[in-house]
């Protein structure tokens, strides 16, 4: 049975609307966003005009820092929540009963927190260059010309990938969510580092070093995927133990997508 | 794969007299013996009509073994009933079946697919299963549950297939209602109507009426029969023995070995002996010059009262070995030797009597 995209958006719809019934998830995933734009706009915005160019130039580079934490956060807790959290509902076995195979269960799980934490992190960024342009243009613009900005809009969707990733196989292998959230959370932090150091230049983000780490996340992005998919085990998940026994090796269904 | 009639779901029946077999089937019981393997592969009428052929299936959680070499068949059309203690297996069973794990050794045959990875998801297009918890979106409402699930299906005309589920389980007018506001019975209902969504071929369905109050209990047996006379077989797990008994053409007794199966009645024929219980006004005489050499009757006992008194009834147990044949000589001779009869009848065993023989004596030689 070959992949199905309507299986994948059945996924993300569901999730979606779960989303948005769920206060706590909205609030919680919004609470972090805004906190990173006010700070750097509120101390850009009170920045006087008469200080120093190398000041405001910090100031902007990291407003701009900030927008990277969200796809590092923001998903861990929702990709944490994805698998453990269904099973702890009793949800998840009704769904593996279906025809869905768990390269589209985990692609849907993934895009459905992929696309808002992708959008909420460029919603951020957007605001924040807006305002910078706005009320810091000189500096804001030479900030916002150099590798930076490009660098910001490709980092954004593969950090997000990657922490998503990461919560997902979390998930799969938790018994609890609120350890999967944890060990999410934690997941993330050398990507932070990463971010942290490119932002404040202590890497530059020469268009060269730029492409070379994504290109290296993407690679990175695909194998995690393809590692999720691996630890993804009906049985495991349903059952809470690992197969054993002889014949298992032909006979786990996990093999060839199933 | 098999025909079946169109694909429109029944309505809720009034619930069926109790259901006797409409399908000859062959069944072994071994009794005593439930390290033994009980009984070999069971054909189906046809190999196209068995819904579900199991082999020798096998399945070990690391040093505990679940489900041990157990075989079975169960025809098109047929109501199963699996029966069985907790921890018996059963939901290992239904498990390995759907194809949510894998088994450690057998194998099987589920909608006319071998149960293996190339075949699983196409297996699970043919079949549903109704696990014991609900397991719905409570922030969902139904309609957008049942979507939800119709959508992995792939399923055409998923509003009209939606709202004959809805229908078909008495739940229409709840439609919009988020399932978390649901009772514990309408979620169960719901339940249900996402496990018939997908029109299949082979229903598990696992405590279908676990929670449900009287009248929903009825209106799920009455759903049932509906699903059988369309052809779509239905492998009914419950501890609800008289569930069981009133539903299913056959039932299988596990517990990690599959103890019996076999219909109904023909276990209880099996697994007590016959006899026929008769009730005097006063004692006889002399029952052994009544009751022997009278045909079909093998012995006979005094039962309750235990100590007949002079001018009260007197009961007695006769061993026959076929109560038609033997009834209607037992009353001659009482009747000739002047005894006043109040009853003859031949004591029914319900199914649970059965489930309990089998079970208490299967963990009796456990212990």
């Amino acid at each position: 049975m070959s992949m199905s995209a309507a299986r994948i958006g059945a996924i993300i719809r569901k999730e979606l609307a779960e989303f948005r019934r769920n206060r706590f998830i909205l609030v919680t995933a919004s609470i972090l966003p805004v906190v990173f734009l006010i700070s750097p706009t509120a101390t850009i915005l009170a920045t006087k005009a008469t200080a120093l160019t190398t000041v405001l130039r910090k100031r902007v580079e990291t407003g701009l820092f900030l927008p990277l934490l969200i796809p590092a956060f923001v998903p861990a807790i929702l990709a944490a929540y994805a698998v453990v959290g269904e099973r702890e509902q009793e949800t998840l076995e009704p769904v593996l009963t279906t025809p869905v195979t768990r390269v589209e269960f985990l692609l849907g799980k993934a895009a459905a927190i992929f696309m808002p934490a992708v959008g909420i992190s460029y919603l951020m960024f957007g605001v924040f260059v807006a305002i910078t342009q706005f009320a810091a243009s000189p500096v804001a613009t030479a900030v916002l010309h150099a590798p930076q900005l490009p660098a910001e809009l490709v980092f954004i969707p593969l950090l997000a990938a990657w922490t998503i990733w990461v919560g997902l196989a979390i998930s799969a292998r938790a018994t609890d969510t609120r350890v999967a959230q944890q060990l999410s959370v934690l997941a993330s932090l050398p990507l932070v580092a990463v971010a942290a150091l490119m932002s404040f230049q202590v890497i530059s983000p020469t268009f060269e070093v730029v492409a070379a780490l994504a290109g290296g996340l993407l690679v990175v992005d695909a194998l995690a995927c393809f590692a999720v998919a691996r630890v993804f085990d009906r049985e495991r998940l349903i059952t809470g133990t690992k197969p054993t026994g002889e014949g298992t090796a032909q006979q786990r269904y996990r093999v060839r997508g199933a | 794969m098999t025909q079946r009639p169109p694909s429109r779901l029944p309505a809720i029946a009034p619930a069926p007299a109790p259901v006797r077999s409409l399908i000859s089937v062959e069944y072994c019981f071994v009794p005593g013996s439930p390290s033994s393997p009980v009984r070999p592969p069971q054909p189906a009428k046809t190999a196209e009509a068995a819904a579900i052929q199991v082999s020798h299936l096998t399945k070990s959680f690391g040093p505990r073994l679940a489900v041990a070499d157990v075989s079975f068949s169960v025809a098109r059309g047929e109501v199963f009933g699996f029966l069985g203690p907790n921890g018996a297996g059963k939901t290992t069973t239904v498990r390995i079946l759907g194809t949510l794990i894998a088994p450690t050794a057998g194998s099987a045959v589920v909608a006319g697919l071998p149960l293996g990875p190339a075949s699983a998801a196409e297996i699970r297009q043919r079949i549903s299963i109704m696990p014991e918890a609900p397991g719905l979106y409570r922030r969902l409402t139904v309609t957008e549950n049942l979507e939800y699930f119709a959508r992995l299906y792939g399923l055409p005309r998923r509003e009209q297939r939606i709202a004959e589920a809805l229908a078909a389980v008495g739940l229409a007018d709840r439609a919009r209602d988020l399932t978390g506001s649901l009772s514990k019975g309408l979620r169960q209902r719901a339940a249900l109507a996402r496990s018939l969504l997908n029109d299949p071929a082979v229903m598990f369905l696992d405590e279908p009426t676990s929670g449900l109050d009287p009248v929903a209990t009825h209106e799920v047996h009455g759903l049932i029969t509906g699903l059988r006379d369309r052809g779509v077989t239905v492998f009914l797990t419950t501890h609800r023995l008289d569930e069981a008994e009133r539903l299913c053409d056959r039932v299988a007794i596990m517990n990690t070995h599959l103890q019996t199966i076999g219909r109904p009645d023909e276990l209880r024929q099996m697994l007590f002996n016959r006899s026929l219980t008769i009730t005097t006004a006063a004692p006889l005489p002399e029952p052994d010059k009544v009751f022997a050499g009278l045909p079909a009757v093998q012995s006979w006992q005094a039962s309750s009262p235990a100590t007949p008194s002079a001018d009260g009834p007197a009961g007695y147990l006769l061993a026959v070995t076929d109560p038609a044949k033997a009834a209607p000589a037992v009353t001659r001779a009482l009747v000739a030797a002047g005894a006043d009869v109040l009853s003859i009848a031949e004591p029914r065993h319900t199914l649970e009597d059965v489930y309990l023989e089998l079970v208490q004596d299967t963990e009796g030689r456990t212990r």
